[in-house]
């Protein structure tokens, strides 16, 4: 189901080939012991830059191939198939998301700082929005950055945080201004060498093993003002322009995840026998199948269709709240019921449909919780 | 809330006991032992000093020859604390029933005095890598020669496999009579030719060491044979109906718990300048949650009190135990999302919640295996057998 879709261009399939050949020379080999690790070797980092999977959407005057955001999909969608979600979702808050906002906001000299970097995988970005006592509500992060002369005071703490452990460089969301409301909120550039930055604990979780997820502690980490990226204030609407992006990256990591779990136990089902027969002999599994499939079919028409629209730069929120609302629920639905079909195999970890059963939990939540998504969605009612 | 009836006050002292000990000997080193993969001996020693083992066992065995309450009060005690890993259900509600029932009073003599102090541990071995809901179909051989057994074969998914003292296991005696050629063992564990395999790394249940199994060459007197040969399969329907309630007790109260849980955390925690629990959303979909929870209780405990006078139904117990597991799942698939982000963590009790309990609609007879039981009798009280092809089972 990948491949050969019309939203594609034969630059897309070439790439295509080329990050599956990645996953299965760079990652396969060493990903059970960086689930263990709970972190990826950063020597996958400058690996990925080299093969050009990171931040693919680059233009070349910055050091990057000029492709454009399908480039990034395929990327998404080829890790997230090969089961790879740790991984997968390291690279795509560095490429689409971290490289996102520097692309749209960034001034000349930010870009021409980290752009060249950040392709060749030689500095790792995250993003730091949620903070222990706000996730879904933005507004309510109390991480606080003070202008002191030419610099910025930065005080406060992040958690949930994608390349926590690994990260070169932090794009924080910050209170600018106490009262200022949404309008107090901005986001600045913070290099992790800076005294007072520390790497907080790389988190524990269901799935996602090999993802460094961090907490982050900023301890009056002093940075230029030249940092500030867009403007001062400006986070909120910043944020607004870039989550449909976002969205679109999860709703494709998220489909192309459930078409693996899908295609394993497709295969599965033929080969393992109860009562004498393949168990994909049976009806409930062929009709509990042809539900999967269908939801497959539909989901990746609608899916397609963002991406079009996104590369047209028509993408609403309204659409892409809803392909990462309906892709993510479906993928909780759809490992469910895979998983079941490998009876007590699924709940061990060696099984793949274990892995991806834990893997997906996590994206009805972050990127903006199904709920939050049910919010946007019915004000466009 | 319908009030539980089925306690008396004695029930009820016992519990504060068991609770007190799952506080003290238990909840403070489970995520080390999550990490080991497995809980020490000394906990069974402390669980079968405490009273907590095998609560049913008669005097004349060592026992306490309490009724069958008291087992159900410490697996609720275990399972509304979270802790997954001691495997006392398998061993009380299984093992030493097994022996009870279908032991020779050799047998019983020799183990269950041992199982009640926790020097013996207990495993049931059934499941084989071709063979898990099909238990006909199992191929562990035991061959008689002489006055002994030798037995051959592989057994997976077991459950204190690492621990156990011994296994009542599931062999064919006749690989050519099915159902009927299915004769169960007890095989100690320092018998030759007798091997652990790996400790599983699981979704869930990470402090349980559920094992594979090595039978190689492994000679047993006869006398290690329970119950009648060829009989293992009849005497194994005879036990489903109390595996499938104690399946439903765990759902049901684990159910409860992870309501009880989510109401703390939305009440406490804040987005939007107010409180998660005055949201709507958060709301209905609790109130739809504890609404199934209440329905789940009070058929669990109908099924409890039936079998307590020897009138469970196989299918309502089948019932019991479909229901209430997928209760158990969609209630902490619903709960882990309205604790967001930190639902994710491993060091929340609700993700830890979510990954122990996808198991529930596997292990035990999983939920299709359910469906088939139940569908089938309802055919055939109308006179009408089900084929056996075309239904799991």
């Amino acid at each position: 189901m990948l491949a050969n879709r019309p939203v594609y261009d034969e630059e897309h399939a070439l790439l295509r080939d080329s990050v599956r050949r990645f996953a299965a020379a760079n990652i396969a080999p060493r990903f059970q012991e960086w689930e263990k690790a709970g972190i990826i070797d950063r020597a996958l980092w400058p690996a990925a830059g080299a093969a050009g999977l990171l931040c693919p959407q680059v233009p070349e005057a910055s050091g990057g191939i000029g492709g454009d955001f399908r480039h990034n999909a395929v990327v998404i969608e080829e890790l997230a198939y090969s089961g790879f979600a740790g991984p997968a979702t390291d690279f795509s808050v560095h490429s689409d998301v971290c490289c996102g906002y520097l692309l749209r906001y960034g001034t000349e000299e930010q870009k021409r700082t980290w752009l060249p970097r950040m392709v060749a995988g030689e500095a790792v970005c995250a993003i730091a929005m949620t903070e222990p006592g706000t996730g879904s509500d933005l507004q309510g992060i109390r991480t606080r950055a003070v202008r002191e002369g030419d610099e910025y005071v930065i005080s406060g703490q992040k958690t949930f945080i994608s390349n926590g452990q690994m990260c070169d460089l932090v794009i924080a969301v910050v209170r600018t201004n106490p009262d200022g409301g949404s309008r107090g909120m901005s986001l600045i550039l913070v290099e992790t060498d800076h005294p007072g930055f520390r790497h907080g604990r790389n988190l524990d979780k269901l799935g996602h093993l090999s993802s460094d997820t961090s907490e982050l502690f900023f301890d009056q980490v002093r940075v230029p003002v030249g940092n500030l990226l867009g403007c001062e204030g400006g986070a909120m609407a910043a944020l607004m322009s870039e989550l449909p992006q976002e969205r679109l990256t999860i709703a494709l990591h998220s489909i192309a995840s459930a078409q693996k779990a899908f295609d394993i136990t497709k295969a599965y089902v033929l080969e393992r026998k109860a009562f004498g027969q393949a168990i994909g002999t049976f009806q409930n599994t062929r009709f509990k199948l042809a539900d999967l499939k269908s939801d497959l079919q539909v989901g990746w028409a609608y899916v397609d269709q963002c991406l079009a629209q996104h590369i047209r730069g028509e993408l609403t929120t309204y659409a892409a709240s809803t392909a990462k609302l309906w892709t993510t629920e479906m993928h909780g639905r759809l490992v469910d019921q895979c998983l079941q079909f490998f009876g007590g195999y699924g709940f061990m970890r060696e099984y793949e449909i274990c892995r991806l059963f834990a893997d997906a939990r996590v994206l009805r939540i972050y990127g903006g919780t199904s709920e939050i998504m049910r919010e946007l969605i019915s004000r466009s009612l | 809330m319908i009030e539980r009836t089925i306690f008396r006050e004695e029930h009820e002292l016992f519990r504060q006991t068991v609770r007190r000990f799952v506080e003290r000997e238990i909840v403070p080193f489970h995520a080390k032992w999550e990490e080991d993969g497995i809980v020490p001996r000394e906990l069974w020693l402390k669980a079968g000093a405490a009273g907590l083992l095998c609560c049913t066992v008669p005097e004349e065995y060592g026992g306490m020859g309490l009724d069958y309450l008291f087992d159900v009060v410490v697996f609720e005690e275990l399972w509304r604390s979270g802790a997954s890993g001691p495997g006392f259900l398998i061993h009380t509600d299984l093992v030493a029933t097994y022996i009870l029932s279908f032991g020779t009073e050799a047998q019983k003599r020799k183990w269950l005095p041992r199982m009640v102090s926790g020097e013996a541990i207990g495993s049931l071995g059934m499941t084989e890598p071709h063979a898990g809901s099909d238990l006909k179909a199992i191929r562990t051989r035991a061959m008689r020669d002489g006055d002994e057994f030798v037995i051959n074969g592989q057994k997976v998914f077991i459950s204190n496999g690492q621990l156990c003292d011994f296994v009542v296991l599931a062999t064919k005696t006749d690989s050519q009579a099915g159902a009927k050629g299915v004769t169960l063992f007890i095989v100690e564990s320092d018998r030759d030719g007798f091997k652990r395999g790996r400790n599983l790394e699981k979704l869930g249940m990470k402090a349980q060491d559920t094992s594979e199994l090595f039978f190689d060459n492994v000679r047993i007197p006869a006398g290690n044979l329970l119950g009648k040969e060829g009989k293992g399969f009849a005497q194994m329907m005879t036990k489903l109906s109390q595996e499938r309630l104690a399946q439903a007790i765990r759902s049901a109260t684990v159910t409860e718990t992870v309501i009880d849980w989510t109401l703390q955390y939305t009440s406490e925690r804040s987005a939007f300048g107010q409180k998660l629990a005055d949201f709507q959303n958060t709301q209905f979909k609790l109130a739809e949650l504890r609404t199934k929870a209440a329905v789940a209780r009070v058929f669990t405990d109908k099924c409890i009190a039936l079998f307590m006078e020897g009138k469970l139904d196989p299918v309502d117990a089948a019932m019991a135990k479909m229901f209430t597991s997928e209760l158990h799942c969609e209630t902490v698939d619903e709960c882990l999302q309205l604790f967001g982000g930190w639902g994710y963590m491993w060091e929340y009790p609700i993700a830890r919640a979510y990954a122990d309990a996808r198991i529930v609609k596997i292990a035990g007879g999983s939920i299709e295996i359910m469906k088939t039981i139940i569908a089938r009798q309802m055919y055939s009280q109308r006179g009408f057998d089900i084929q056996k092809n075309g239904s799991a089972g």
